[in-house]
């Protein structure tokens, strides 16, 4: 591509792969906390995900209506990445993605096991645990982790398909904390590393993304927009806008002014 | 038959008895293909709901898929 301008936006880039499925968009989503149906969907839409995130819950016997979110999330039109959040053990980890699974689309999971309610950070021991059960009975793991170069390298060990470490917690909406950490991991793991939580606004999702990670999900930096809708069209070419500055390699960092102008030919 | 006690959804439920897994969801007017089935721990495929029978005390999980990060 170099000194051409692509024809389309998709031609900067390569697919995403992850576990052997190829995807179009880098920017994944999440399903939850919009005030509206409506409002989840037209963002989803406008955000270009192809990937997209459910929770595993008990089905509210009390409402007559049945609320499962594939109402408004056609499965043929989306790629349904299920996730474990609220999981505080291994052991309930691998039970909700075994129930997910059994919903019948796909053998991947987002995994999370959270070690703190204040914070939501990942139990590392537990993590490692569900995720190298879960390799081993089949499921393709997108393992939710901290920024810790270490713990993604046992997490690649493992066998998950994507390392995701977080840009801050999960909600907070304070961007990207330690771009050496995430440029660190990308640099070392061979699987794709997808940032998972923590931005906020469309420049945290293209720092991100200049780090050259693969990709990036998110979810209340959409839904707690005041416009959700508006939000998913700037994130979507925040990610497009990141990962093209990232393959096109970026200037060097001066301590000292260089001119841009000619030195030469200046008036006496 | 008596009617059978369960523990549906973490929570005490009275359903008539004979009654198979797919009677159960009937009876909630749920459609098993938007629902997991988990019966006393163990997941029990679509196909199989027809044939799995209740019995007094036993522990059933009814699942789906809701909003999510």
């Amino acid at each position: 591509m170099t000194g051409t301008l692509p024809a389309t936006e998709s031609a900067l880039d390569t697919p995403l792969e992850i576990g052997g499925r190829a995807f179009r968009s880098r920017l994944m989503v999440g399903t939850g906390k919009y005030r509206s149906s409506a409002d989840m969907v037209r963002a989803i839409e406008a955000s270009g995900a192809e990937i997209v995130t459910v929770a595993v819950r008990r089905v509210d016997l009390d409402r007559s209506k049945d609320e499962s979110i594939l109402h408004h999330l056609p499965p043929d039109q989306y790629f349904l990445l299920a996730n474990t959040a609220g999981c505080y053990s291994a052991d309930e980890a691998i039970r909700y993605a075994r129930l997910a699974r059994e919903a019948g689309f796909n053998d991947f999971v987002k995994l999370e096991v959270i070690g703190d309610r204040e914070t939501l950070l990942p139990d590392t021991e537990g993590l490692l645990t569900a995720a190298r059960e879960l390799v081993a009975d089949g499921f393709k793991v997108l393992a939710y982790s901290n920024d810790d170069l270490i713990m993604a390298l046992r997490l690649e060990d493992a066998g998950c398909a994507a390392v995701m470490p977080l840009a801050s917690p999960i909600g907070s909406g304070l961007g990207l904390l330690n771009p050496y950490s995430i440029r660190t991991i990308k640099r070392r793991l061979g699987v794709p590393v997808v940032v998972d939580a923590g931005v906020g606004t469309a420049s945290d999702a293209c720092v991100t993304m200049e780090q050259g990670v693969d990709g990036i999900l998110m979810n209340t930096a959409l839904a707690e927009a005041r416009d959700p809708v508006t939000m998913a069209w700037a994130m979507r070419r925040a990610v497009e806008a990141g990962r093209a500055a990232f393959l096109a390699g970026r200037m060097p960092r001066r301590e000292v002014a260089v001119p841009s102008s000619p030195t030469k030919g200046l008036l006496e | 038959m008596p009617d059978l006690s369960i523990t549906l959804n973490g929570r005490p439920r009275s359903v008539p008895g004979p009654a198979t897994l797919d009677d159960l969801l009937r009876g909630l007017g749920l459609d098993a293909r938007t629902v997991v089935v988990e019966h006393n721990r163990c997941i029990v495929r679509r196909p199989k709901l027809g044939e799995t029978a209740l019995a007094a005390g036993d522990s059933v999980e009814l699942v789906h898929f809701v909003g999510g990060g």
